[in-house]
């Protein structure tokens, strides 16, 4: 039969921090779901960002470190080649990782790091209080852009797995979103196919996961999965980016 | 086939009343409670069970992990 839904083994009873609506916990029960299935439970380490999903050590119980802003994929580079033998994954959100920590990342993608990286895009700084993030859309209002974000002062939001996938080291770059279960079944492939690169230490992966923010777009949990399929989706394009064996980018 | 029967079940403590569940549920069957739970949320409740068809849709998009479908003998319903 097999057709049972219930909480993965490796995540905790506690109850998540995180505002209603908020699709942190669902990319968190995919991740463990995936660290089950894989039964790498022993073996994985997480690097905890700075953002809204700093407390994820309380809700997945593996082995967390927790990083200085955007500094996640530094620390990762260092455990893994501590430890190869470590499944390390870091997960970040677009303030910590398309800001603050873009050069770590992208130096880390370009040495092709083995490590797994789970890119959170809600297209806002979330723990901060909304304020402008470097993938928010054109003309959405934010806290530090009332007006909405003008495209002439502070240029368009950047698409990180595109941006990433130019980088001729071989790796795996895909982007999935979570706003619709059909989605949320090709984002745990994803997730699962980042994972296993890493396993075969084949190369860099990286998820980027389309999510929203109810909280500081505005908007109720359902109206923010509208907004998301109409505005992001059709500029965040879903899909692989880069697969190791493509070795050519986009 | 064995006698197998699903369990759907609702952590009412552990939901926050998001109604993302009642918006992709196919048949209907949830709907936002009227009573307050723990943490002063108003949990989702199955309005309809005798509509559920146990796809699994509202676990794949419930961000809290609140609901659960699991799977009961019909001579073993022990409770989770």
């Amino acid at each position: 039969m097999g057709r049972i839904f219930r909480k993965p083994e490796v995540m905790t009873d506690e109850p998540t921090h995180y505002c209603p609506g908020c699709t942190h916990g669902l990319i968190h029960r995919l991740v463990a779901e995936v660290i089950d299935e894989l039964g790498i439970r022993g073996r994985t380490v997480g690097i905890a960002p700075v953002g809204c999903a700093v407390f994820i050590y309380n809700y997945i119980s593996v082995d967390f470190q927790e990083s200085a802003h955007g500094r996640a994929p530094a620390m990762a580079t260092g455990i893994k080649r501590v430890r190869p033998d470590l499944i390390v994954f870091t997960y970040q959100g677009d303030g910590d990782l398309a800001s603050i920590g873009i050069a770590e990342i992208i130096h880390a993608a370009n040495r092709g790091e083995k490590f797994t990286t789970i890119f959170v895009n809600n297209a806002v700084y979330g723990m901060t209080g909304g304020q402008m993030a470097p993938t928010t859309m054109p003309g959405q209002r934010t806290t530090t852009s009332p007006f909405g974000r003008k495209v002439e002062e502070v240029g368009m939001p950047i698409k990180i797995a595109e941006l990433l996938s130019t980088i001729e080291t071989p790796g795996y770059i895909t982007r999935q979103t979570v706003i619709k279960p059909k989605y949320i079944v090709q984002a745990k492939k994803a997730i699962k196919k980042a994972f296993k690169y890493q396993m075969e230490g084949r190369c860099f992966s990286l998820v980027e996961v389309v999510s929203i923010c109810p909280t500081n777009w505005g908007l109720t949990p359902v109206e923010a999965v509208k907004w998301a399929e109409e505005t992001m989706l059709s500029y965040y394009k879903l899909g692989d980016c880069k697969t190791p064996d493509s070795h050519k980018g986009v | 086939m064995d006698c197998m029967t699903y369990k759907f079940s609702i952590d009412v403590d552990r939901c926050k009343g998001c109604g993302l569940c009642v918006s992709v549920c196919p048949k209907k069957v949830l709907e936002i409670s009227d009573k307050v739970n723990k943490k002063g949320y108003f949990p989702v409740r199955q309005a309809h069970p005798e509509d559920c068809n146990f796809c699994g849709a509202c676990y794949l998009m419930c961000p809290d992990v609140a609901i659960s479908i699991t799977e009961t003998a019909e001579d073993d319903r022990e409770q989770e």
